[in-house]
């Protein structure tokens, strides 16, 4: 055993959620109590996240948090856990959005026969498993971590999701089963590999990192691509992203956040830490296939997502816009544009995850999912209406919000080596504008409007009311938000605010693990060119 | 290259400039209803501190050496990456202060006026968070030390348009044009974006101090391309050609905000960005020739479009996007023009600002109508904002001694000085452009104030009979500084070469004219004669005619070309927005059947048949095993053939 009280703490963070799910699983007849022991539980995690921020020393070594335990002495392969900076904001934000996703949740009618309990459980049951695929530090775990976190998606998605919730499910579990397959096989071959150059086979990352320029390029490659096709369907990447707006859409709005927010992220957090470090030839030679898979999904997720009828699939679809962005900053091979992924990453989680909550609590209200059925929300809800343009904002990247400082670096990062992905994913921006402030004006502006707003009103589809009418309404028929949801959404507003103007504390942590990235990949930060005179 | 030295004294506090309109904002839109009742009396007083604050510091100024006048304050860090800085830090400057006072002085009156404009609108608290915002990211773009931060002012001004445009959010005309304005500007945003990402890539900074001290290692091309660039993102947020057909849509906001858009903030945010990267364009004669170009068709545009408009506010709309087509060939001309360009920014400053106020004035009086066919003979019933409104009519269509006269002048003067063809083209358009202008504000003067009084038979469209009457102290107060600074400021300002002296430090000294193909001095005459002709013009089809109720149709195919914008609207429509949105229909069809076919194809396969992969719910864990293995020997067995 080879731990330090880092390591400890980094296993209480992965224990804990997974305790707070069994015991939550027991109380199956009391939801009320279930529920308080989840968000208690998440809340707790939210404390032991702080304690691992504070204990990380962003120049300190390259994993830190360490611990490694004999596992299967047969496969070289140990239970070791650790994180870099990378890591460690994906775990914090893991930990922060489960808490309000709770209390977004809290008051959500579940299908028939499902309990509020099993919910929570599998809540809790994911965020350990999502820890678990940050943690690990042993390629195996990693993979083991990556598989076994689809079966709560699977199961909150197929058990309480929408109305086609078994067929997304099901997709959404054959996409990543497929993916997981392909792995595997780069997995073992990574073994065979390190035995090949160590004597005996590993699974340590960082003793495989040692070795990776001393593998053959064609080797990488092969091994690359086996990572690679997984981590592609989990980003997603076009065209693997068609399980995502058919799962986003289906699942109950705290899996979504979930699933959109972080465990999509884990695709991205693959490419940095196991594609880059592991393959660096094959990285720098397979980069142009990234880079134009990145560019199509930028623009093809934006104009999907303009042509959306279904809010819900439109969130999807500006999310593969959003992951598009991520993977150019990663493949453009800049210490700008890599910290600018990972910032986005964390961002896209709170800025979508906020779309997303403000999304259900709108269909809370109309009970529809169709953008045609809504009009004029905002003269009855006006609060409901100002979050979801400040959600929107931030998903199309204003400065002053926190997505902005991420795509600002993603883009300036990428440009001085890829000028030509970066210029088309620069255009991207023009579409996000349209697809946020389109959807907003069809929703939220104009008279009242829709079956969905006036079915509630008054009783009845097709009725027209005076805005003065509606606005006596006001606050009876169509609420505008209640304390709780606003308690659930003030978190996300400030954080969008706080990143969008001090994201330094973070980028702090996060740029010496990008640094150690980009070097492990053989490269350095591009020199200015002054052009020909 | 003058020399950047520490803010010191009373500027070291400079980021109360930002601060103090933030802190409106904030109050006002978190604060709620509970400071519905003094909100707007907040939202000025912070603005005129603002303006208090920032004339001190102008006074400071005043009492510096030249070489003294340009200092930064480095506020802190925005982000940082390895080695990208961007900081909070503001440059103070002649440039940058002459703008601070444009803005929260022409910014305040408005504010004011807003209060009397305003008061039956139930949301006019937030209504003045928003202006206190827009004044606030005004003033981040002019005050910022870096393109970075620039940029966050820009598209700040940008999302305080969106908001103010769309503020009567139950119109349905209102949301579009906002979602426009937005869209239009996000488009020149691009390219200011591609200009700083090019500026990175060549310099490896984004302050501007770095960037300016050693633009000359910049090659020729790429020089070019960053000079292309930043004008794109000058176009969009200044209402210029291709980008100018959002700004007249931006009128469906309250008036206030249509003042503040044209006078104070976002249409000058182009003029600025060309003339605060003046060392970079002075480097570039293809770059400036390109601003010229774009200045000179747009003022052309401009005023041809204002002649056709019957809606008040419309043609004070193209009056704008003419005026700021004069600024941006001024700016176009380099070192012989920058001064000048600002110059006219300020007096138009002044002279719009009283338009745009006192035609929310004549509106306040006829209930809102725009519609000038269903006005007229207003002069007797709104004497004070006749009167008001008449200074800045004088002021901008060049009367003499009057503030555009001294503005429009010099920047005609110079376009004839450029040398060669363009001589002709830009100084004889620019001229052209002064007669167009007399003649569409001559007809609106007369349409609005003069002649018989159509609206008495005429009803509103909620059926009651207008009754015009003059608009409270607190609304037509704010605009008798403006009607005095568009009587005076440009004799004030080119009195000894007064403001081209002040920002020399800034835009360097102003170059004169080289070769005019005539003597300069005849370019007054030419241009006074040419404006009498236009008013002249328009009493001869306007003023002493009957003007119908109705607009009449058929017209000739100039006028009908007019009335549709110059087809700009079209063509963007044809160009652009149904292609995009056949593009995007078809693309939701293709990825629906298509991608998620093929792929779903390709999963079905693997798995056998579709109804195997639906049993695949029951018995999931053993089919996994079997395909864990599949896969593995499948990559482990190409690993092999390609023997590592």
């Amino acid at each position: 055993m080879n731990a330090n009280n880092g390591g400890a703490l980094l296993l209480a963070l992965l224990l804990l959620p997974l305790v707070g799910s069994g015991l939550v699983a027991a109380m199956r007849s009391a939801p009320g109590p279930a529920k308080a022991t989840a968000l208690a539980f998440a809340l707790g995690e939210v404390v032991l996240a702080g304690l691992a921020w504070t204990a990380y020393h962003p120049l300190g070594d390259r994993l830190q948090l360490t611990l490694s335990v004999e596992w299967i002495p047969a496969f070289g392969t140990r239970f070791a856990l650790g994180v870099d900076g990378i890591a460690l904001v994906m775990i914090a934000l893991t930990a922060v959005l489960v808490p309000i996703v709770m209390g977004a949740s809290w008051e959500e009618k579940l299908p028939e026969g499902r309990t509020t309990a099993g919910f929570y459980s599998l809540l809790l049951a994911g965020q350990s498993m999502m820890v678990g695929v940050f943690a690990a530090t042993d390629v195996f775990l990693f993979y083991l971590f990556f598989e076994v976190m689809l079966v709560p998606m699977y199961f909150l998605i197929g058990r309480f999701g929408g109305p086609r919730r078994q067929y997304a499910a099901v997709k959404f579990f054959l996409y990543s089963l497929l993916g997981g397959l392909v792995m595997l096989g780069s997995v073992i071959g990574v073994f065979v590999v390190s035995a090949n150059r160590l004597g005996t086979g590993s699974f340590d990352w960082t003793s495989l990192v040692r070795i990776a320029h001393d593998v053959p390029q064609q080797t990488q490659i092969w091994l690359f691509l086996g990572f690679f096709v997984a981590f592609a369907i989990k980003a997603p990447l076009v065209p693997l992203h068609t399980w995502l707006p058919d799962a986003g859409a289906e699942a109950p709005v705290g899996a979504g956040v979930l699933l959109v927010g972080v465990m999509d992220k884990v695709g991205i957090y693959g490419f940095l830490r196991y594609c880059l470090p592991l393959f660096p030839d094959a990285s720098r030679v397979l980069a142009p296939l990234v880079l134009v898979l990145a560019v199509a999904g930028i623009l093809y997720g934006a104009l999907l997502a303009v042509g959306q009828t279904d809010l819900k699939r439109f969130v999807a679809y500006t999310s593969v816009a959003h992951f598009g962005f991520i993977a150019l900053g990663v493949f453009a091979f800049s210490t700008q544009g890599q910290a600018g992924s990972v910032l986005y990453m964390i961002n896209h989680g709170i800025s979508t995850g906020m779309l997303f909550i403000v999304i259900g609590m709108l269909m809370a209200r109309g009970g529809s999912r169709l953008i045609a059925d809504y009009g004029g929300v905002a003269m009855l809800a006006p609060v409901l209406a100002g979050m979801m343009l400040v959600a929107g904002l931030s998903s199309l990247a204003l400065p002053g919000t926190n997505s902005f400082v991420s795509e600002f670096l993603v883009l300036i990062g990428s440009f001085p080596r890829e000028p030509v992905y970066t210029v088309l994913a620069t255009v991207g921006i023009i579409f996000a504008a349209l697809y946020v402030l389109w959807v907003y004006q069809r929703v939220m502006t104009g008279p009242v409007r829709g079956t969905a707003v006036l079915g509630t009103l008054s009783g009845g589809p097709g009725t027209t009311m005076a805005p003065e009418v509606a606005a006596n309404r006001h606050g009876k028929l169509f609420p505008d938000l209640s304390v709780r949801e606003i308690a659930v959404l003030t978190p996300l507003v400030v954080l969008i605010l706080l990143l969008g103007f001090y994201p330094q504390p973070v980028l702090d942590v996060v740029n010496p693990s990008v640094g150690a990235t980009l070097s492990e990949v053989g490269l350095t930060d591009p020199v200015p060119v002054q052009g020909g005179k | 290259m003058t020399e950047v030295l520490p803010a010191q004294g009373i500027a070291e506090n400079a980021w109360l400039l930002v601060a103090l309109p933030v802190l409106g904002a904030l109050v006002l839109l978190v604060g709620g209803r509970r400071t519905n009742a003094w909100g707007h009396l907040l939202g000025c007083a912070t603005l005129l501190a603002a303006f208090g604050y920032g004339a001190a510091v102008f006074a400071e100024w005043l009492g510096l050496s030249a070489e003294d006048r340009t200092r930064e304050l480095h506020l802190g860090t925005w982000f940082a990456v390895n080695g990208l800085h961007v900081d909070y830090g503001v440059r103070l400057d002649p440039l940058s202060l002459t703008f601070v006072l444009l803005i929260t002085g022409v910014g305040a009156l408005i504010h004011i006026y807003s209060i009397g404009y305003m008061s039956h609108d139930p949301g006019r608290r937030r209504f003045f968070g928003y202006l206190n915002l827009f004044v606030a990211a005004m003033l981040v773009l002019v005050l910022a030390d870096n393109f970075v931060t620039l940029y966050l002012g820009w598209e700040g001004v940008g999302l305080a348009s969106y908001l103010l445009i769309g503020w009567y959010q139950d119109r349905p005309s209102a949301a579009t044009a906002a979602k426009k304005a937005f869209l239009m500007n996000r488009v020149g945003d691009v390219g200011l974006a591609l200009g700083i990402f090019l500026i990175w890539r060549s310099l490896g900074t984004v302050k501007y101090s770095e960037v300016f001290a050693r633009v000359g290692e910049i090659g020729g091309p790429t020089l070019l391309a960053i000079a292309v660039l930043l004008l794109l993102g000058a176009c969009g947020k200044s209402g210029q050609f291709p980008l100018q057909a959002w700004l007249p849509d931006a009128m469906e906001g309250p008036t206030p905000v249509s003042a503040l858009i044209h006078a104070a903030t976002m249409v000058t945010a182009g003029v600025y960005l060309i003339a605060r990267c003046n060392p970079l364009y002075n480097l570039t004669s293809d770059g400036r020739l390109v601003v010229v170009g774009v200045g000179v068709i747009t003022l052309l545009i401009g005023s041809i479009i204002g002649c056709a408009y019957d809606d008040i506010k419309k043609v004070l709309a193209y009056s704008t996007v003419s005026q700021i087509g004069y600024m941006i060939l001024a700016v176009g001309l380099g070192p012989a023009g920058y001064a000048l360009g600002i110059a006219h920014l300020l007096t138009h400053g002044f002279f719009k600002a009283v338009l745009f106020l006192g035609a929310g004035s004549v509106m306040h009086a006829m209930h809102d109508e725009v519609d000038m066919r269903r006005m007229g003979g207003l002069a007797k019933h709104v004497p004070i904002t006749f009167a008001l409104f008449t200074t800045g009519y004088l002021a901008l269509i060049g009367f003499p001694f009057l503030s555009g006269y001294y503005s429009k002048d010099a920047i005609i003067e110079a376009a004839f000085g450029v040398g060669g063809w363009q001589s002709w083209v830009f100084g004889g358009s620019a001229m052209l452009a002064a007669g167009l202008t007399a003649f569409y504000m001559t007809r609106l003067m007369f349409m609005t104030f003069f002649g018989e009084e159509r609206w008495k038979d005429l009803r509103t469209p909620d059926g009651q009979a207008y009754h015009p009457h003059e608009s409270p102290s607190v609304m037509w107060l704010p605009m008798v500084p403006l009607a005095l600074g568009s009587l005076g400021a440009g004799f004030f300002f080119a009195h000894g070469e007064r403001l081209v002296r002040w920002l020399e430090p800034t835009l360097g000294p102003l170059t004169p004219a080289e070769a005019a193909p005539f003597p300069v001095e005849l370019v007054p005459v030419f241009t006074i004669a040419l404006s009498a002709v236009g008013v002249v013009l328009a009493w001869l089809f306007v003023g002493r005619e009957r003007v119908p109720v109705l607009r009449p149709v058929p017209v000739s195919p100039p006028v009908a070309a007019a009335r549709a914008d110059l087809y700009a609207n079209a063509i963007n429509e044809t160009l652009i927005a149904r292609p995009g949105t056949w593009l995007s229909r078809a693309l939701v069809f293709v990825d629906n059947k298509g991608v998620d076919g093929v792929v779903n194809g390709a999963a079905a396969l693997l798995g056998g048949t579709s109804g195997r992969v639906r049993k695949l719910q029951n018995g999931f864990v053993r089919t996994y095993a079997l395909g864990m293995l599949g896969g593995s020997v499948l990559v482990i067995a190409m690993l092999l053939v390609v023997s590592y």
